[in-house]
């Protein structure tokens, strides 16, 4: 049984109709915890030590946020500077988050189509992620592809609820250890690992 | 003499024990209670202090004695400087009127007119001490009509060294020999020499005040004991208390001049601080003393007229006192309420009708009737100040609960109850409605209620701790109580009832204080916010970015200092509890402020920030090199 760690950092999470529906009572899910870093950090001031130990009490750590000019909003790059610091999670004596899971789970306005070479944004997703990989690698941790949310503004109700299942399952299976690391790693998203695995989509 | 002064010591502290206690559950305020303390253990009842038939003076002196001191010690140029328009205006408006109206009523009664303008002065008075008492007591003493009571009743107490000085004019014939006491020289002097005599002694008391008592008391503070500054001023007010009864003057009339001499030296502040808790004691006292001092005997024999005598003074001191708050542009609410605390005679007739007696412009028989009269007309004052009230103002003033809407307007159901809107409860009153939450405001100044509902908002008027006033705003409904009011007593009543009876109601208090925070957290609040916390941080991080600091690391220290002095305040209030010993409030505070300072050593500005030291880091880079 693995434990899960949401890092969740949206500063208007209210009004994000896809986040709500990704994350509706989804601490009912057995083994994941909702760390919700606007809510517990209004000034910013995260507090390090209640951080570090929910890091060493999950084996799957989500970067859970919204793409905000190619990149993840200021809290979740405070968090990552401040909590992944030296000695702790990278450097010699920084093996706390050895072997952990990461990944981000990401909403963006634009389309998957969108993100590719010779397109509107130029880059794909994985590309823009690379920051985000290059710190997991940094700290020693096994870095899975990114589970997305695009065309954000376009979903419908029942869009929503088919990618809140989605998510779903990809916890349940994250939680019950069925899944095989190298395999994951060969897809773009772990969209399309889920759909592979499940067969539907 | 020592074992009567300890029996009547063991009778006074009993009455106030027994009666006070009493008076405040049935929601009548400590006044009453004090004079019906007096009334019971007095002559007529009890007969536990003094002898029927003995000059009443005689044990309400100490206390008058005491609180004339008080009130001199209250005057205090700034105020009245700040204040001088009213003080002016309507104190002298009310002064001159009521004693001008007084003076026809005691000419139509037979008197002549010496004595009846000695009588209209003395009945113009009123009482500072039921003033002081009695807004303190309600919370309003920030209120318009608080202010122009301070206003006429400073103009009062100025007034009385004239009036004093211009009683002895008015003597017709010999002087009365007073039976006891140090013999003085002033009984066989004509009117005009005593006239002059006072006011040489007067000037001799300010005039001792600046030459000498000022150098005495900087010299006596220097020497950094406390008690002995206490024990300099109490030196200063006894002594000119005898010289004044050397001279054959009243005691009363020196203590008060001590009072006024000492509020306007450089010591002004210690002194008061040093007083302030005998005040409440003294003006107990005194009551005590004023109820003990009715002669019931006295009103049996003659009813009517004593009951004439209170009800005439006090309605022509009423409406003068209502004409004088309309022209001072008082509303109705607060002009009631003005009128009503101002309508006895006060403390100051129990000095001058003794000494109208003493130049002989007054029978005894009628100097004893009117002091009489003064006594029962105060004792009256907290039962008008009931009716106003309970019956007057809820009819006819600022209504309790708002008007009724009509029945098609929808009245959304406010969630949040702010009780008391002052610079507090206003802020976040305003921050909450910029949001969109609207609150309902419960608060017990008349004017801003008014105001208030003017500009839309929805007010209940009254004290926030009356169960039903409560319920008419909705606390059964809402969700959050939130207790802004300025009086951490008056807070925590609110919260015991609430817990009591609102059980499912989230209360959000302001404190006062750290010490007042404690006893919250005693009380099992949960969400305590002091007043003073964020300000001050707030501004020492501002001292910080002026000193050079960055402003982002200064305002990170200002957050991680209130985040560690909330979880400080959190463990200390349980640590509070181990200490067996009872600890005086002051005490506690250093005691408080010691620990803090301790502890506040170890709150590390950038604690959660190492991560952006670059200096750490260089330090740790290098060991790991050196490491390899």
């Amino acid at each position: 049984m693995n434990k899960i760690l949401i890092l969740f950092a949206h500063p208007r999470f209210e009004k994000s109709k896809t986040n709500r529906a990704l994350l509706k009572n989804i601490e009912q899910q057995e083994g994941v915890t909702l760390n919700d870093l606007y809510e517990q950090y209004p000034d910013f001031n995260i507090d390090i030590d209640r951080e570090k130990e929910l890091l060493q009490a999950n084996q799957v750590i989500i970067w859970h946020h919204p793409l905000y000019m190619y990149s993840a909003p200021p809290m979740l790059k405070q968090w990552i500077d401040l909590v992944m610091e030296h000695g702790w999670a990278h450097g010699r004596n920084g093996n706390n988050l050895k072997d952990k899971i990461i990944f981000n789970t990401l909403t963006a306005g634009g389309t998957r189509e969108a993100y590719a070479a010779g397109q509107h944004n130029n880059f794909t997703i994985r590309e823009f992620l690379i920051p985000f990989e290059q710190t997991a690698t940094l700290c020693k941790m096994i870095y899975l592809p990114p589970f997305a949310v695009h065309g954000t503004h376009l979903l419908k109700a029942q869009d929503l609820e088919g990618y809140a299942r989605l998510y779903r399952s990809l916890l349940e299976k994250l939680a019950k250890g069925e899944f095989n690391i190298e395999f994951m790693q060969r897809f773009p998203y772990l969209n399309d690992w889920l759909s592979k695995e499940t067969g539907d989509i | 003499m020592s074992g009567t002064f300890l029996h009547d010591a063991l009778i006074y502290l009993a009455a106030a024990i027994v009666f006070v206690p009493i008076a405040k559950k049935l929601g009548m305020g400590s006044v009453l209670g004090y004079l019906l303390g007096g009334i019971i253990i007095g002559p007529f009842f009890l007969g536990l202090i003094g002898q029927e038939g003995k000059d009443i003076m005689h044990f309400a002196e100490f206390g008058v004695v005491m609180m004339l001191f008080l009130a001199g010690l209250e005057l205090d140029p700034s105020t009245f400087w700040r204040m001088r328009k009213l003080v002016l205006g309507a104190g002298s408006l009310q002064v001159g009127l009521t004693s001008l109206t007084c003076f026809a009523l005691f000419l139509l009664l037979g008197f002549n007119w010496q004595t009846s303008l000695a009588i209209g002065l003395a009945l113009s008075m009123s009482s500072t001490a039921i003033i002081m008492q009695t807004f303190r007591e309600k919370g309003l003493t920030k209120t318009q009509s608080a202010k122009s009571s301070l206003a006429v009743s400073i103009f009062q107490d100025v007034s009385v060294i004239p009036i004093l000085a211009l009683l002895p004019l008015l003597a017709v014939a010999v002087i009365h020999k007073t039976s006891a006491g140090p013999s003085s020289f002033i009984e066989d002097l004509p009117g005009w020499a005593q006239t002059l005599t006072l006011l040489v002694a007067a000037n001799i008391v300010i005039g001792a005040g600046r030459f000498i008592f000022t150098p005495f008391l900087r010299f006596i503070a220097r020497i950094h004991l406390r008690e002995l500054f206490t024990i300099a001023a109490l030196l200063i007010v006894i002594g000119t208390a005898y010289f004044m009864i050397l001279l054959g003057l009243s005691p009363a009339l020196g203590t008060f001049l001590a009072g006024v001499v000492l509020a306007n030296s450089q010591f002004r502040h210690e002194l008061e601080s040093d007083i302030e808790p005998f005040k409440g004691i003294l003006l107990g006292l005194f009551f005590i003393a004023v109820g003990a001092s009715i002669n019931f005997n006295q009103f049996i024999s003659n009813p009517l007229m004593i009951i004439g005598l209170v009800c005439g003074i006090i309605l022509i001191k009423a409406a003068v006192l209502f004409m004088t708050g309309k022209i001072a542009g008082l509303s109705f609410d607060q002009n009631m309420m003005f009128t009503v605390v101002l309508a006895q005679v006060g403390e100051f007739a129990f000095l001058l009708f003794p000494f109208i007696y003493q130049l002989n412009i007054l029978s005894v028989e009628w100097t004893d009737t009117l002091m009489g009269v003064t006594a029962i007309s105060m004792t009256l004052t907290p039962l008008l100040l009931l009716i106003n009230e309970r019956l007057i103002l809820p009819n006819f003033g600022v209504k309790e609960a708002p008007e009724e809407k009509e029945a098609d307007s929808i009245d959304t159901q406010h969630t949040v109850i702010i009780a008391g809107f002052g610079h507090f409860g206003s802020t976040v009153g305003r921050f909450l409605r910029a949001n969109g939450i609207h609150a309902t405001i419960l608060d017990n100044d008349s004017d801003r209620v008014d105001l208030l509902r003017k500009m839309g908002f929805k007010v209940f008027y009254g004290d926030a701790t009356r169960v039903d006033i409560l319920k008419s705003a909705g606390a059964e409904q809402a969700k959050i109580l939130i207790t802004a009011i300025d009086s951490p007593e008056t807070n925590h009543e609110l919260i015991e009832k609430t817990k009591e009876i609102f059980p499912n109601l989230t209360v959000m208090v302001r404190a006062k204080s750290r010490i007042d925070a404690y006893e919250l957290i005693d009380a099992g609040v949960e969400s305590i916010y002091r007043e003073s916390l964020d300000t001050s941080v707030r501004l020492g991080v501002d001292a910080l970015v002026k000193m050079g600091f960055r402003r982002h690391t200064a305002v990170r220290a200002g957050q991680n200092f209130i985040k560690y002095d909330e979880e400080a305040l959190k463990r200390l209030a349980a640590h509070r509890h181990d200490k067996e010993a009872y600890l005086f409030k002051t005490r506690e505070q250093i005691e408080v402020q010691e620990q803090l300072l301790a502890n506040d050593r170890e709150v590390n500005p950038t604690l959660y920030d190492h991560a952006w030291d670059s200096d750490l880091f260089e330090e740790k880079f290098s060991e790991e090199k050196s490491g390899k």
